[in-house]
């Protein structure tokens, strides 16, 4: 037990390459190489072999509450958050733990929170839907559906009001999508110019009720047409594209044009969290979109296809992304509670007198 | 190898059917394969599997009721090496497959498990962390605070509350960078009640933002801008308005901090009129001080005077946390002196003796203390002489200030201008009866609105709201008088 307080943070070997490769450096924002496309397909496995992990432990009674996986997403994140440049912001709803991992965050610390331990990112007073990194420039993590959006374009109104020249990645969901706060911010971020990008990922249910069940303009890339904010539809599933539409949506952003909607077409594996046994679509609607729509199959197909990776190059990945998701799960089990000291610790900053 | 433990649905979940197994012993499967079917009394749910293998034995039937969460019920073998920790040196020679693959501890039994899931080192200290109502340490205690000496020779400068709050706006701004104002007409229209009368002028449009009506979304943005560190000062027009905001001021600013292990500052102040002005009935007149005061991670502040209004505010925006300012609009126009010093700033969290007495205790905030203070008057001309404290900040509530009051006088009155059940007169009542309860000669009142929404029509707006009748009638009956 010991052992996990002491190897906290020290473990960079855990750390996903995210941070070091944000900065595109050779082929241009969108562009992708050989390079770009193996740590797609490290960064998406990486998500995935996670949040299998995090269900295994939800079932085992070691993860508590809610507790919503981000399985069939994960070319979103990884897409978007290529793209991120230093002192970006990321946020979102409660399906945060792929961008977290997208962030650079340890999966150490993800996990231990999951798990409500110290040495979880929010030292175990979040848990898995209020998660936070300021060092990794992740926001939330938040509880509320549709909450995040004003939240993002308050982030890009710093950004605007120090003309830092940084983008605030907003990400929200379809169910998201019908909230009047959300075109509350549409309206004051177009009228205001602001850097925001809005990723709504929209993964056909929020909750149980279908996109077309729940929404007139099932479009949601329109739903900033009255605003005049421009959006466009991505393949959600597809890694590349959804990294070239968040470089052209960023180039925006950042030039001053203010915000984009970037509608990300995608579908998720799971039921909308842990409870939930999906009984509101077919076994053959999930297992129509794995079998060929999948973003981590794609991309395998595609570096093989391509002869950037050979079987045994892509099991080496595999074995490293197992490695480090055993890592954060013996962490997350092992690492203690907090103490009851913390109980009432950080409900106020003390102030500078 | 690795074992399938009954997975739980909820974590409430102890146990269930294994309704169908959808694989038989030598299948193969890949991670994300359904392998079987569970079910409880609630839900029906597809197991999944969490890594590739080929199912080496299936240990529970299907149809099995009762098995308990985290039972083996299927043992999947080769793939990768997911290994047991308590496994067999068999078991590791045959998972030696991928040796860049660490053991990791996947499926230890129930018993183990349970125990893994409770830290050996640190159960739960009790007692270590006492509440007094307000616990977290960071908050200074009262008795420390102070006001600031009026330097000697200070001019008093008869100030009306509306400039004392914008002179206190202003002097922030230029001293802080960070500081900017939005809200509904605070700029081109200088202020729906002339608060950010000329900060336009002075200030620009970058630090003096004019919002579209929409309180949800732009409490929001402040609250966002807040965690990338700047200092927002949003003004509501009225807080009534404020209850389209509600989610961010609570669920947004004031719970940040906590929820993210202290990495997140908020620091925000949410301003405006409050409570009940003239003839605007139900809609545009209630008073929230009890809903702010309600919340761990906000802090809560009701000036009276035009002094404690600008020493107040100008603290308010250099609090690192969120702070809901309640101002009332009844009490813009009215003068009071304010010291003319370089920095007046006053300690958020004290309350103020505003009339000393010993027949009574008199609590009230905002406009309720100039009601108090008039009631007082009038006792002392029938021999009471009441002690009249304006609480100034409601949360952290100072209740030593209080204690000691009602230890002195015995008696208590509260005076509030919103509803009176769950109120701030409730919570102050409570805290005397916990702390002072032998010190009381008489039961505590509460004076309070009626318990109706604001009427339009004159008299009955009057009837409804706290008055200096009330107050006397009150403070007469906890005197015996």
């Amino acid at each position: 037990m010991a052992r996990a307080q002491t190897a906290r943070k020290t473990n960079n070997a855990a750390r996903p390459a995210a941070k070091a490769a944000k900065t595109p450096g050779k082929p241009g924002p969108g562009k992708v190489g050989k390079d770009d496309l193996l740590k797609f397909y490290r960064d998406m496995l990486l998500i995935r072999r996670f949040e299998e992990r995090a269900g295994q432990l939800y079932g085992m009674g070691l993860i508590g509450g809610f507790c919503h996986l981000y399985i069939g997403q994960e070319a979103i994140a990884v897409g978007v958050q290529s793209i991120q440049e230093e002192g970006d912001q990321v946020i979102t709803g409660y399906r945060d733990h792929g961008h977290m991992l997208a962030c650079g965050m340890d999966p150490r610390e993800v996990m231990a929170e999951l798990t409500g331990r110290i040495d979880g990112s929010s030292k175990g007073k979040g848990g898995s839907m209020h998660m936070f990194s300021t060092e990794a420039g992740f926001y939330g993590g938040h509880g509320i559906v549709g909450g995040q959006v004003p939240l993002g374009t308050g982030l890009a109104l710093a950004n605007k009001y120090r003309k830092n020249g940084k983008v605030a990645f907003t990400y929200f969901g379809d169910g998201a999508a019908n909230q009047g706060q959300v075109y509350e911010s549409f309206n004051m971020a177009e009228l205001w110019s602001l850097p925001v990008v809005y990723v709504i990922e929209n993964n056909q249910y929020a909750m149980g009720t279908s996109i077309e069940r729940s929404s007139s303009e099932t479009h949601l890339y329109k739903r900033g047409a009255s605003f005049r904010i421009p959006g466009e539809e991505v393949d959600g599933m597809d890694v590349v594209a959804v990294r070239q539409a968040a470089a052209k949506a960023a180039a925006h952003a950042r030039s001053g044009e203010g915000p984009y909607i970037l509608e990300m077409k995608t579908y998720r594996y799971r039921g909308h969290s842990m409870s939930d046994p999906a009984k509101y679509r077919t076994r053959e609607e999930v297992d129509e979109v794995r079998k060929t729509r999948d973003p981590i199959d794609h991309l395998q197909e595609r570096l093989e296809k391509e002869g950037h990776a050979d079987d045994a190059a892509l099991k080496a990945i595999d074995a490293e992304v197992k490695k480090i998701v055993a890592d954060a799960a013996e962490f997350a089990r092992t690492s203690p509670e907090p103490p009851a000291s913390d109980l009432y610790t950080d409900v106020y900053l003390e102030a500078a007198q | 190898m690795t074992d399938v433990l009954m997975p739980a649905l909820s974590p409430t979940m102890e146990e269930g059917t294994l309704a169908k197994w959808h694989v038989k012993e030598g299948d193969n499967v890949r991670s994300g394969d359904v392998i079987a079917e569970i079910e409880t009394d609630k839900a029906t749910m597809e197991v999944e599997a969490v890594d590739e293998g080929v199912i080496e034995a299936i240990l529970v039937p299907e149809g099995t009721e009762e098995v308990k969460v985290n039972t083996p019920i299927a043992r999947l073998a080769g793939g990768t090496a997911e290994t047991d920790k308590g496994e067999t040196s068999q078991d590791k020679a045959e998972t030696g497959e991928t040796s860049a693959a660490a053991p990791a501890p996947v499926a230890k039994p129930a018993a183990d498990e349970s125990k893994a899931g409770a830290p050996e080192k640190a159960p739960p200290e009790t007692a270590e962390t006492k509440s007094q109502g307000e616990g977290p340490a960071a908050v200074v205690p009262a008795r420390t605070l102070k006001d600031p000496e009026v330097p000697a020779g200070a001019k008093l400068v008869k100030t009306t509350v509306r400039d004392a709050l914008r002179d206190a706006m202003a002097e922030e701004m230029r001293r802080d960078e960070g500081v900017f104002l939005m809200g509904e007409e605070v700029a081109q229209y200088q202020g729906a009640y002339k608060v950010s009368r000329e900060l336009l002028q002075e200030f620009g449009e970058r630090r003096v933002i004019d919002t579209p009506i929409t309180e949800y979304g732009f409490a929001g943005l402040g609250v966002g801008a807040a965690m990338a560190g700047l200092k927002p000062i949003v003004e509501f027009m009225t807080f009534n308005f404020a209850m389209q905001a509600i989610d961010h001021i609570i669920n947004s600013a004031a719970k940040t901090l906590y929820m993210s292990g202290g990495q997140i500052k908020c620091s925000v102040v949410f301003r405006g009129p409050n409570g009940a002005a003239a003839r605007v009935a139900a809609q545009h007149s209630q008073d929230y001080s009890s809903w702010y005061a309600h919340v761990p991670g906000l802090k809560v502040i009701a000036p009276y005077d035009a002094a404690d209004a600008k020493g107040l505010l100008k603290a308010a925006i250099r609090d690192p946390n969120p702070v809901v300012f309640l101002e009332h609009e009844m009490l813009y126009g009215q003068e009071f002196d304010v010291p003319e010093t370089d920095d007046w700033v006053l300690p958020i969290g004290k309350a103020k003796v505003r009339r000393e007495g010993s027949g009574v205790t008199l609590t009230a905030h905002s406009r309720m203390v100039g009601l108090a203070l008039a009631a007082a008057e009038e006792l002392a001309g029938e021999g009471i002489e009441a002690e009249v404290i304006d609480l100034r900040t409601l949360r952290p509530l100072d209740h030593e200030t209080i204690l000691e009051s009602v230890k002195k006088t015995n008696r208590l009155v509260s005076v509030e201008e919103g509803w009176g059940p769950m109120g701030v007169g409730a919570e102050i009542v409570a805290r005397v009866v916990e702390h002072a309860f032998d010190w009381l000669d008489a039961p505590p009142l509460r004076v309070h609105q009626e318990d109706v929404p604001m009427p339009y029509a004159a008299n009955l707006e009057a009837l409804s709201l706290p008055s200096v009748e009330k107050i006397v009638k009150a403070v007469k009956q906890v005197a015996y008088k």
